[in-house]
């Protein structure tokens, strides 16, 4: 494993492990960022880990980007260290009807049955491996392969709140009403981040997603129990 | 009855705002916080409010407020701007507090010198934390007054009902002006995306503000920047004061609000010593980058930090009750600023 650093202004570096996006980096990524977090180093102030790096931001008035240089590759040194806890998430998702309006076209250009789609998107599980672009949007991977397309050539101004979406090897989830230019193939009726929780976002980087296909009815009861304040995404931790 | 301030016209943009919310970035949640986190700290010293106390953050064109309290205590920071208070339109200059008595209307006036200010009310704005800060973070609606900027009528909460029985401060000396100085960046992290002609244009050319700017960023017009090995990265986190670069060419300053992450390369990062100096610029001005290294910007943070320092150690209390400002504190730029603020 080899890492670089590269400057982020005075407040941040980035220390990056490649330029790919691979499971074995996010893994390096994932318990470097563990490690920082449980070290206590003077001066941390967060880290955002994202596909293939880890940006670490500090305080230069307590610390410098020379010692948190030194102080990364000493913990890059104890390798092998287990990253820390992890979730599997079992999030309810229904690919059917209006719920799903890129699910036919995605159909067409993979050259499956709307029913396989569904199938082989919920056929396997997912690594979270960062959360970005709006608050508790996961980028979750890797798709299976029949599934990797390019982005819509037409981005939408307004996708749903709850869209489960695809793109390249990736899929993730709208936890907001925003533009977007994924293929939307199904929707969740569960909250993905909600500032009035004690932890605003259910995911954390480095959890597992799990597909729970829904009907139309039961999307309906969850939505409901959802809004009620009654609904818990059914969850196990995961050993690693 | 609660204590506050009610928005008789708001302004172009007019939110509440701190220091951010760091800690969140992780879970796609940007810091936001002051544009000029500087000119916010001195604004709540001279109030004598603890220095990320919420205050109001005002963009390009003012607000104007009636004060809904016994009297409320506040003063402005950013250079050039000013008060206009009451019937007669007293002006008082930024860096001063004055206290100002219930049905009085506290007008804003941002003059020409900064495109942004500070205004601090005594006692803060009560506004609901949101993972921990009042700041309002409009793309997600979190923060400030229902996650969004003021509008006309919207009543905002103070945390106290009437100012303290004590004199009203001023900044012993003025800010140091920031006037056209370039402003100074570290390279990186993806400098090596772009031509070596790239990096020097950014660093020996004159860019300029375009009309499209806001907390999330500005676009800079000028000459564009070239790639070398393509424009799209896989996607890593942004650091405010980050220079982006999407394959029009055409830099992208990123500022308090940016999201979290991004899949465009980023040229170079602007110091956190001059984050104030680029929230002070607006639509139509020009900038200029200048190469340090992160030992020389961090150093210049530490600068900074003790100029703060210096600057709320070295209040002094104004003699007579609040000073008028009778114009020499003023330039004509203000002045005119101030005429047609209020017109």
């Amino acid at each position: 494993m080899t890492v670089r650093f590269l400057s982020a202004g005075d407040r941040a570096l980035v220390a990056e492990f490649g330029d790919r996006v691979d499971r074995t980096l996010s893994d390096d990524v994932l318990r470097l960022d563990a490690s920082l977090r449980s070290s206590g180093l003077p001066g941390l102030v967060e880290t955002v880990p994202t596909f293939r790096s880890l940006m670490v931001h500090y305080d230069p008035l307590v610390t410098s980007r020379a010692d948190l240089e030194d102080a990364i590759a000493g913990l890059l040194d104890r390798q092998g260290e287990p990253r820390g806890s992890a979730t599997l998430w079992r999030v309810p998702v229904c690919y059917e009807g209006e719920y799903a309006p890129d699910l036919a076209e995605v159909a067409r250009l993979t050259r499956l049955t709307p029913g396989d789609v569904a199938a082989l998107h919920s056929g396997v599980r997912y690594h979270v491996y960062m959360i970005g672009f709006l608050p508790g949007f996961p980028y979750l991977g890797d798709l299976p392969p029949q599934l990797a397309l390019p982005r819509r050539a037409d981005p939408r101004v307004r996708v749903p709140a709850g869209s489960v979406s695809i793109a390249t090897t990736l899929t993730a989830i709208y936890p907001y009403e925003s533009p977007g230019g994924w293929h939307l193939i199904g929707m969740t009726p569960i909250r993905l981040f909600d500032v009035t929780r004690p932890r605003p976002a259910l995911l954390n980087p480095g959890d597992i997603i799990q597909i729970e296909p829904i009907d139309p009815p039961s999307f309906a009861s969850v939505k409901q129990a959802v809004d009620s304040g009654n609904y818990q995404v059914a969850n196990e931790p995961i050993i690693q | 009855m609660s204590a506050g301030l009610k928005v008789l016209a708001p302004g172009l943009h007019t939110t509440v705002q701190d220091l951010g919310r760091p800690g969140y970035q992780a879970f796609g949640v940007p810091v936001s916080g002051a544009l000029d986190g500087f000119s916010l700290r001195l604004a709540n010293a001279l109030v004598g409010n603890r220095l990320g106390t919420p205050a109001i953050e005002i963009l390009i064109s003012g607000p104007a407020f009636e004060v809904v309290a016994d009297t409320v205590r506040v003063a402005l920071a950013g250079a050039g701007a000013g008060l206009a208070i009451g019937a007669e339109k007293k002006r008082f200059a930024a860096g001063q507090s004055v206290t100002v008595p219930r049905g009085e209307v506290v007008q804003v006036v941002v003059g020409h010198q900064s495109a942004s200010c500070y205004l601090a009310v005594e006692g803060g704005i009560a506004v609901p934390l949101v993972l921990g800060s009042a700041s309002t973070y409009v793309r997600a609606a979190i923060g400030g007054l229902d996650g969004r900027a003021l509008r006309q009528g919207d009543f905002v909460p103070l945390a106290i009902a009437r100012a303290s029985d004590r004199p009203e401060l001023r900044l012993s000396s003025p800010v140091p002006g920031t006037g056209d100085q370039p402003i100074r960046v570290v390279l990186g992290p993806q400098q090596e995306y772009f031509t070596e002609e790239a990096v020097a244009t950014l660093l020996d050319n004159e860019f300029r503000i375009s009309q499209s700017a806001d907390r999330m960023g500005m676009r800079l017009d000028g000459t564009l920047l070239r790639h070398r090995r393509g424009w799209d990265i896989v996607s890593d986190a942004i650091m405010t004061g980050a220079i982006q670069v999407p394959g029009s060419g055409q830099p992208i300053l990123l500022l308090a609000d940016h999201q979290t992450t991004g899949g465009y390369p980023k040229i170079a990062t602007v110091i956190s010593a001059d984050l104030r100096v680029v929230g002070s610029r607006r639509p139509g001005d020009s900038l200029r980058f200048a190469e340090v290294t992160v030992e020389t910007a961090e150093a210049l943070c530490r600068d900074a930090e003790r100029l703060l320092t210096e600057m709320v150690t070295r209040l002094e209390p104004v003699p007579d009750g609040p000073k008028l400002d009778l114009g020499s504190l003023y330039d004509d730029n203000l002045i005119s600023g101030v005429v047609s603020g209020l017109d």
